[in-house]
């Protein structure tokens, strides 16, 4: 019996207790999610775009699942820790799936027609900022965790930015994995921008316990026509954690995205990126970080579909690989027919420390247009000889040396993010990642 | 100041250097001259401890340590500097921060304190002046971007920085106009004392007419066939290597 049929039982089991922790779209869009999931399965190592990731085997332990919505007590004032110095967010939590509120973003009030909260809340209080959205990017029919996630999934954060709001200060979701048993966490995220609106999204995933732990996350975000989205996915988990995240981006014309995943330390990651531009004139740059060791594993894969004229798309992904770690990074650029003048561009480069690390990279590049320009790139390589030789001559130390050409080296990624005060931050937590000060989050008292 | 006593040294297997003798005084100039492959740039390599090469052979002793056991960037912090023939460049990192990093870790290996922000920037704005490197080169990557010549300039800029009591100028001669190289050259000499000495490695006799030497070598196929004074240069320029060589073919018959 294939492993999914287990969920598939547990969620037939539980569909009143899990309707019940959750409203309205989310219960509406659960058979549907059944049915798919009956007829692909989870994704395994054999589909190419899962090669080097066999996900679905991450799912045969026997997970907790905390159905009944019981509290977990996670002392969220924990990540205040872990809080961007010189940077004033909206803060709010997920503990485990949980939503909760910083007694500070509580009081502070928000926008006129801006929602940010619980999605369960969201989708029984307001479903029309959740109904037309929910559900409507993630495509549960591709080889994937968006349906297991439906299915299960029974809250999450929704932000809601109407027409014309500019969302100054930043909203930062701080992701708390805590427990006293594995645990498997289903999450969700929906982010909806109007016409003309801006919002920067900061998503921090911590695990606290040393337990081991599950999380599936959709992110879905809605970009309206002349908005900017900034989103910033940081992860802080420690060996024993498995992420699976997939992200869909939907960009209207003349709009602005800036996606940035920084895998600062963790256990095993798969993350999906799926973008579309819908409507022309519109920019995307998406990036990724990768700090990987010991036996840690990291894969990226991002499709980013040209589907209208005139947008432009960048990508830079880079990866220090130690140890014995493994790393893969699969980009697909697809331009279709009839998106003329895009401009697309996308690089992976990589640092392999030891003989022992692998790193497997695919760029792809289908175009369908004949007037575009593309250009896409990878390597894998050793820190540059010549560079440390000299460096060394001028007195610095080996070990110095090598420190300053790996920060260097993903330096080029950290100046692309538009956030200056995160910018700072991510500089000196990769300094402390490769300085092997960094096990998990900065000041958490269970870092392991 | 260095004293090399039959140093035999090579790379990937290969005996380059074939029993070199080379005594350098507090004070000297010294011009290493020969034709390509003689081994001018293994000998330089060799003595700032390049990993690649590796000493089969003899005993290098600098200011009285035996420099062959020293790490490379433990001979850089007892004051040893090469300019390089082909300076590196390294993407990323801002000169401001490579200078602060070299300088800071060559006091904290002599038991200093790291300089002060300001006399940090004291020190570089003094030193940009000598070899007329512009300030806005400070926040660049290391050699990116710049011309061939400013990388010269760059390399005496750093010497200029980090003082040190013996310099190899490596074919800092190579890929320069004749206004850079006399930046150059009037860099080098205005940091001569006479506690410091240099080692200028070169093919031509042009570079010694900025910089003078006190001493001439002839280095060929890994030893040092013919030593005089700096006539010896002028003369090379002008007759070529062969009689230097048949001189010195005719003496080991």
């Amino acid at each position: 019996m294939s492993v999914y049929n287990n969920y598939i039982d547990i969620f037939s089991q539980n569909r009143d207790l899990i309707d019940k922790g959750s409203a309205g779209a989310m219960n509406a869009l659960r058979d549907k999610a059944m049915e798919c999931l009956k007829r692909n399965g989870l994704p395994h190592k054999n589909l190419e775009e899962y090669l080097h990731t066999d996900v679905a085997s991450w799912f045969e332990p026997d997970w907790g699942l905390n159905l009944s919505r019981l509290d977990m007590h996670v002392d969220k004032a924990q990540a205040f820790k872990c809080n961007v110095p010189n940077l004033s967010t909206l803060l709010y939590f997920l503990a485990n799936d949980e939503f909760a509120v910083s007694d500070t973003s509580a009081k502070a009030s928000l926008p006129e027609g801006v929602f940010v909260g619980s999605l369960s809340e969201a989708a029984r209080n307001h479903p029309e900022m959740v109904d037309p959205y929910y559900g409507q990017l993630a495509d549960m029919d591709r080889p994937g965790i968006a349906a297991i996630n439906t299915m299960l999934v029974q809250d999450g954060l929704l932000i809601y930015v109407p027409d014309g709001v500019v969302m100054e200060k930043p909203v930062q979701l701080v992701t708390l994995l805590h427990s006293a048993v594995d645990l498997m966490v289903n999450r969700r995220i929906l982010v909806v921008l109007g016409h003309s609106s801006q919002l920067k999204l900061l998503l921090c995933d911590h695990s606290l316990s040393a337990n081991s732990f599950l999380t599936t996350q959709v992110v879905e975000v809605f970009v309206g026509p002349g908005s900017r989205l900034e989103l910033y996915d940081l992860e802080e988990t420690h060996n024993a954690n498995l992420r699976v995240s997939e992200l869909y981006i939907n960009q209207e014309s003349d709009s602005q995205a800036e996606v940035d995943y920084v895998t600062l330390h963790n256990g095993k990651t798969r993350n999906s990126v799926f973008t579309a531009f819908a409507g022309r004139g519109s920019q995307l740059s998406l990036n990724g970080i990768g700090t990987i060791d010991k036996e840690q594993h990291l894969d990226n894969m991002t499709f980013v579909d040209h589907r209208v004229s005139d947008c432009t798309s960048s990508e830079l992904f880079k990866y220090v690989l130690d140890d014995e770690s493994t790393g893969a990074f699969a980009g697909k650029v697809l331009v279709r027919h009839g998106a003329q003048n895009t401009v697309s561009e996308q690089t992976n480069r990589n640092i392999c420390l030891t003989r022992q690390a692998r790193m497997f990279t695919q760029p792809q590049l289908e175009i369908y247009a004949d007037d575009v320009k593309c250009s896409h790139g990878a390597t894998v390589g050793q820190l540059d000889e010549k560079a440390m030789f000299y460096m060394r001559q001028r007195g610095i130390p080996e070990q110095e040396a090598r420190m300053m050409l790996m920060q260097a080296f993903v330096g080029e990624v950290i100046g692309r993010v538009a956030l200056e005060p995160l910018r700072d931050r991510l500089n000196r937590l990769v300094e402390k990642r490769f300085r092997g000060e960094l096990s998990q989050c900065e000041g958490c008292r269970a870092c392991r | 100041m260095l004293k090399i006593e039959n140093l035999h040294a090579g790379i990937d297997g290969k005996e380059i250097l074939k029993g070199i003798n080379l005594e350098v005084n507090a004070g000297e100039v010294h011009a290493i001259m020969g034709p390509n492959g003689s081994g001018k740039s293994t000998m330089s390599n060799v003595l700032v401890g390049h990993p690649s090469y590796h000493v089969t052979e003899g005993k290098v002793t600098f200011k009285g340590n035996d420099l062959l056991a020293m790490s490379a960037e433990e001979r850089s912090h007892q004051g040893l500097f090469m300019s390089f023939q082909y300076p590196v460049e390294i993407p990323g990192v801002s000169m401001t921060n490579f200078m602060r990093t070299a300088i800071n870790e060559k006091r904290k290996a002599l038991g200093q304190q790291p300089l002060a922000p300001t006399d940090f920037l004291k020190l570089i704005k003094q030193k940009r002046d000598l070899v007329k490197l512009d300030a806005k080169f400070m926040n660049r990557s290391v050699n990116e971007g710049f011309s061939g010549g400013e990388k010269k300039r760059n390399e005496i800029f750093q010497m200029a920085m980090l003082e040190p009591s013996l310099s190899i100028l490596d074919e800092t001669d190579s890929g320069l106009d004749i206004d850079a190289l006399r930046i150059v050259a009037d860099g080098v000499n205005r940091l001569k004392s006479a506690d410091t000495s240099v080692i200028v490695i070169t093919h031509y006799q042009r570079l010694l007419d900025y910089i003078k030497p006190d001493i001439v070598h002839v280095l060929y196929q890994g030893r040092i066939i013919k030593t005089a004074g700096p006539e010896l240069a002028l003369e090379l320029e002008e007759r070529g290597y062969d009689w230097v060589i048949k001189e010195f073919e005719d003496s080991q018959k």
